[in-house]
């Protein structure tokens, strides 16, 4: 027995040694995340509600839009892969706008994902790209910070642009882009076009009847 | 001791140009200089915490596990600088995203720990820490400065999304309409920015 006790002191104080530390740092870390979780929590909420008012003007809701939303199941218009949020702007409890995010799987490097503000009637109130990959100083011009090429759809709808206007100048439709990064433009159009789609068809479930 | 820490760490065994520990942030980040410093100052901050609690504690360690609970040290102390930066400096963890937590998996801060703070006491080792991550700071922001005005132009944008609005007028814009040198801002920029810095750095040493 004391032979046993003896062999494996080494190993038995290696253990404790690491169980010290481990328990040590865990409680540590517990009171740190405890302390810094609400407040990274309320600058996410905040830093969400910024971006939303990038696709429609502070002026056309007044409801809590952060909590005012409707579940989006993965569909074929949307691309999404896992339940998303679409997010219902009232204004004295009448839904004045949706945002609603899509993607475009088929930009030059990975999926654009873009945020769109429709109104009741489905025009286009603003886009913007919210992630992508695209070739920096080449694709990019797509996100706001670059360039303010992804504003021409504003005012666009269904109505005032037929289905051929709805591509780039390259394919015949009305839409700008810039040379050399069509693919990415391309992408873009298509999917806005099908946001567009997916709100035609699903009014009635964002509690819109017109 | 002191002056010891100081030469090592800016330039006899800077991280960046001499070591060449710890790249992969090294050459990923450094696209502008307010990117390369932010890092830079996350970096120092993790040596030295790192450095100066390990060296206290270097006798109660075994040696057999010391990498282990090194490791542990460390990326307990990166995960706490981590919510620190996202709780209270937000554009800031926008900036460096998944390269806060891959300060763990830097070499240059398990390097200083295995072969400086596991020998040596508490004071050296904390200067220690402090020289080298100030020396990995400065590669970093002549690294991100070279980018930065070749790649787009610039020196010193974006100082006031990181470091608050006082600094709005920090950015200086060298040209109207540069259409910018993408070649700088990608990837092959980083090795071919870091090879000059280093050559530069082994042509003033042999000088000597």
């Amino acid at each position: 027995m004391n032979n046993f006790i003896k062999k494996n002191k080494i190993v038995g104080r290696t253990v404790l040694v690491m169980i010290i530390f481990g328990v040590f740092f865990s409680t540590i870390l517990q009171f740190i995340y405890t302390q810094t979780n609400p407040v990274i929590l309320k600058s996410e909420a905040a830093a969400k509600e910024r971006l939303l008012l990038q696709v429609i003007s502070k002026d056309l809701y007044n409801n809590d839009l952060i909590n005012s939303f409707i579940e989006i199941k993965p569909n074929k218009k949307l691309k999404n892969k896992k339940t998303i949020k679409g997010y219902i702007a009232k204004k004295n409890n009448k839904v004045a706008a949706v945002i609603l995010e899509t993607r475009a799987p088929d930009g030059y490097s990975g999926e654009i994902k873009i945020l769109v503000g429709i109104d009741i009637k489905g025009y286009i109130l603003g886009t913007r790209v919210v992630k992508h990959q695209e070739t920096p100083g080449l694709g990019d011009y797509i996100d706001i910070i670059k360039s303010d090429w992804i504003n021409i759809f504003t005012y666009s709808s269904l109505e005032n642009t037929t289905k051929i206007e709805w591509a780039v100048q390259k394919d015949q439709g009305k839409f700008d882009y810039v040379a050399g990064a069509t693919i990415t433009a391309r992408a873009v159009v298509k999917a806005i076009k099908e946001s567009l789609n997916f709100f035609k068809e699903n009014k009635l479930e964002m509690g819109i009847d017109v | 001791m002191f002056k010891e820490a100081i030469n090592d760490g800016l330039w006899k065994q800077n991280p960046g140009t001499i070591q060449l520990l710890g790249l992969c942030p090294t050459l990923a980040i450094t696209t502008s200089v307010v990117n390369g410093l932010s890092l830079g100052i996350a970096t120092m901050f993790v040596m030295v915490i790192a450095n100066s609690s390990i060296s206290p504690i270097r006798k109660f360690v075994p040696d057999e596990v010391r990498v282990p609970i090194f490791i542990l040290v460390i990326a307990a102390l990166v995960t706490i600088v981590d919510l620190t930066i996202h709780a209270f400096a937000e554009p800031l963890y926008k900036a460096l995203g998944i390269f806060i937590p891959l300060i763990v998996t830097n070499c240059i801060v398990l390097a200083r720990v295995e072969s400086f703070a596991s020998k040596n006491p508490t004071l050296p080792s904390f200067y220690d820490g402090l020289f080298m991550g100030l020396g990995l700071c400065f590669v970093l922001i002549i690294l991100g400065g070279m980018r930065e005005f070749l790649g787009q132009g610039t020196l010193f944008s974006g100082f006031d999304l990181v470091f608050g609005q006082t600094l709005s007028g920090v950015g200086i814009n060298f040209f109207d309409q540069y259409s910018g040198f993408l070649l700088a801002v990608l990837p092959p920029g980083a090795f071919l920015g870091l090879a000059m810095l280093i050559a530069l750095v082994n042509w003033i040493d042999q000088k000597k």
